[in-house]
């Protein structure tokens, strides 16, 4: 055991790994706190950490991930599981999690979650024993299925309740769903702290814990977190708004205009009481984004659409195209799409042609079929995106037509969801692109803000 | 150091509960921290989770006087700490129209002619003091670097007056949006809070403590019905004080149980675009099971 001051700078060391800025007078601050509080209750020390290493709301989740491992509320089998564990028979465990599930409190889930990784979740030659023992939350949660037990749950919930009212079913289903997806975090969470006590917890909190949302991967991020990355879209939007407004407004200071203020001095006798100043242009970008909508960078288009949507009074006009095989126009879809960011996608297969055959992008011919049928979308004053990773399937890049494009525009960005190592690797034509047009490398929310904030003039 | 307002976590929430504020843990573990240690408490998180609410409990709970200092864009120093009022000056500077500069200088300039803005006024208080700071975010960056100097060392230069000092520190919370990162040198003097919208049993405690009058299980519902409405992707999710007043509207209404024609009439009081109202309208089915009832 580890005294305390080394456990904090461990904790604050793997908070860093997980792109948490935390300075060393924050975890002074820390210190202090710990000292204020004491240790005796876990939630006061938890919060107290929180309060004085983070800066960030969006840090919180990463916090207690690392928090669960750093500072155990158990060592081993926890004294709140259950007792005794219904043993090898899932049935007896379903029935158990039904009920927790549709009780909903939340010490009745953690104890089935403490149980269950305990009895269900070990592989290997046990505890203590073999380099490939552990627990699992993947076999846990394959054992027990939880989302399959939701039309029981629901069943249960009105049962509770004793009514029949099909609004209180609308809201008991998202409920459980809640229900269901915090057990499975309980679950995950149980089985990192019991493996971290095998493994050692800077490992397992180098692996384990997700990263906080803005450093999710685009082309790697499930479902849940896209989904938690679109609920980012409406405050990232606001917070680059506001700050190029502020730009925008510093900008506004000019230099003096001679001519124009020597012309008005005329009327005060030559005294030049009221200067003129040069009026700076207010260029409102005209913005093209052209989006690769291919499996694969699917979620990158999708949400950089959706940012720029959100983003769209920065701009005096937005058009949006997208292609897999062909482009196609599609501002109209995103536009309507405002209410309903789930559903863009599958209405942008469904109203657009996109492809003639095939699921694979073929860069060549989508950048041909825009630069036939829309180059007049793109004029001096235009600042043309590109969204894609440049997988061009082994086909011809066809740097032409993207020549002709980047001839006639403005600016033409380039912004790929890939790392750049992987930039020249496989099918990839990324670098043949990036002699074109300047490319960047756009892997998370956080360097897509960087890039955009970068790329929008004043 | 002067002695703290509490002496311990559970005695905030006590003290808080009793000022009509229902604290979580993180919040109560947060003030007593940010007491304790003499720090300022930014607080953060969406509007209408109660941040406003928590200053002013705070000065209830604790008997301090709450000195509030909105910002908005394009707040300045004489706006925030001290101004000279000239008017007033001028007008001396006339009526003593015999006497030398230095006699009409040390008058000028002494303590009946300052306007004391909400920073200095906190400063120089000397009864236990509030210090609210709020919507920090709307504020310029130039605002933030003089909040850094006060907050810093709680005192103040007047070039013509000297140095003013805290008599006695004040409670310091700012709040903020988050509509734009405030800097790190602000954000690293402070102890950081994140409010979000809180549990459903506290919230459900909240609606009870403001609105006493209402029947248990339609409270319940209530709470349960906005938990729904903020697990939707909407706009703008309802805040605590729209709970509240969903529940004022219902128990004014006279409304028993909250079924779908009583949803469909005041969901207005909670989601405020039409865009949510539509998508909540169609998430709740609110519409088919309209269609369905007769009449």
């Amino acid at each position: 055991m580890t005294g305390l001051p080394d456990r904090l700078v461990e904790f604050v060391t793997a908070l860093r790994e997980h792109g948490v800025p935390v300075g060393p007078s924050e975890t002074v601050d820390a210190a202090a706190a710990l000292r204020v509080v004491g240790l005796a209750d876990r939630d006061q020390l938890r919060e107290s950490l929180a309060a004085t290493l983070l800066r960030r709301s969006g840090e919180r989740a990463v916090f207690d991930g690392v928090f669960e491992l750093y500072f155990p509320a158990a060592v081993g089998v926890r004294q709140t599981a259950l007792d005794p564990p219904p043993g090898d028979d899932l049935d007896a465990w379903r029935d158990l999690l039904v009920a927790a599930l549709a009780e909903g409190r939340d010490e009745r889930l953690r104890a089935l979650a403490a149980s269950g990784v305990d009895m269900l979740g070990r592989f290997g030659s046990g505890a203590g024993g073999g380099p490939m023992a552990g627990w699992s939350a993947y076999q846990t949660l394959d054992r027990l299925r939880p989302e399959s037990l939701l039309a029981r749950v629901l069943a249960a919930m009105r049962d509770r309740a004793g009514t029949e009212d099909p609004l209180a079913e609308e809201v008991d289903r998202g409920e459980a769903a809640r229900r269901v997806a915090r057990f499975r975090d309980l679950v995950q969470q149980e089985a990192r702290r019991r493996t971290a006590e095998l493994r050692g917890r800077e490992r397992v909190s180098r692996y384990g814990v997700a990263p906080s949302t803005d450093l999710v991967g685009f082309t790697t991020a499930g479902r849940a977190q896209l989904a938690e990355m679109r609920r980012t879209i409406q405050p990232l939007a606001r917070k680059l708004a506001t700050r190029l407004a502020a730009r925008r407004r510093r900008a506004r200071r000019g230099q003096i205009d001679l001519r124009r203020t020597m012309r008005r001095s005329l009327a005060t006798s030559g005294v030049p009481v009221r200067p003129a100043f040069r009026r700076r242009r207010q260029g409102r970008p005209d913005l093209v984004l052209l989006c690769d909508m291919s499996g694969s960078v699917a979620g990158f288009a999708q949400f950089t659409l959706l940012l720029v949507q959100a983003l769209r009074d920065q701009f005096s006009r937005v058009r949006v195209f997208a292609f897999v095989g062909v482009t196609d126009e599609i501002t109209h879809l995103v536009e309507a799409g405002e209410d309903d960011p789930e559903g863009l996608a599958s209405r942008i297969f469904r109203e657009a042609t996109l492809t003639w055959w095939g699921t694979n992008s073929d860069y060549g011919n989508a950048l041909a079929t825009f630069a036939e049928r829309w180059l007049d979308a793109v004029g001096p004053r235009t600042s043309v995106l590109i969204l894609g990773d440049g997988r061009t399937n082994g086909g011809d890049p066809n740097l032409r037509a993207l020549r002709r494009i980047a001839d006639r525009a403005r600016h033409v960005y380039w912004l790929n969801p890939e790392a750049e190592p992987l930039w020249h690797t496989g099918d990839s034509a990324a670098r043949a692109y990036a002699e074109v047009v300047t490319m960047y490398e756009c892997r998370n929310i956080r360097q897509l803000s960087q890039v955009i904030t970068r790329l929008l003039p004043a | 150091m002067q002695t703290p307002l509490f002496a311990s976590v559970e005695e905030v929430g006590d003290r808080l509960a009793t000022a009509g504020y229902l604290a979580s843990t993180a919040v109560a573990t947060t003030v007593f921290l940010a007491d304790q240690l003499g720090k300022p408490l930014l607080v953060e998180g969406p509007a209408g989770v109660g941040k406003t609410e928590l200053a002013r409990a705070l000065a209830r709970a604790t008997g301090a006087e709450l000195i509030r200092l909105q910002c908005y864009e394009g707040i300045d120093e004489s706006r925030a700490l001290y101004e000279w009022n000239h008017a007033k000056q001028l007008l001396r500077i006339t009526a003593g129209r015999d006497e030398g500069w230095e006699q009409a200088r040390a008058h000028v300039f002494s303590e009946e002619f300052l306007l004391a803005r909400p920073l200095l006024t906190a400063i120089r208080n000397t009864e236990p003091t509030v210090l609210l700071v709020d919507e920090t975010d709307k504020a310029d960056v130039e605002m933030e670097g003089l909040l850094l100097e006060v907050l810093g060392d709680f005192q103040v230069t007047v070039p013509e007056l000297g140095t003013i000092t805290a008599a006695r520190r004040p409670f310091v919370l700012l709040t903020s949006n988050a509509t734009r990162e405030l800097s790190e040198a602000l954000k690293r003097r402070c102890l950081f809070l994140h409010l979000d919208f809180p549990p459903a049993e506290l919230e459900r405690e909240i609606v009870r403590l403001h609105v006493p009058g209402l029947d248990d299980t339609l409270a319940e519902s209530v709470v349960r019905l906005v938990g729904a409405l903020r697990g939707m992707e909407l706009r703008k999710a309802p805040s605590i004080a729209e709970t509240v007043d969903w529940a004022r509207t219902l128990l004014a209404l006279g409304a028993d149980t909250l079924d779908e024609s009583v949803v469909e009439a005041t969901l207005g009081v909670v989601l405020k675009y039409q865009a949510d109202h539509r998508k909540a309208t169609a998430e709740l089915k609110l519409a088919t099971v309209l269609d369905r009832t007769p009449g």
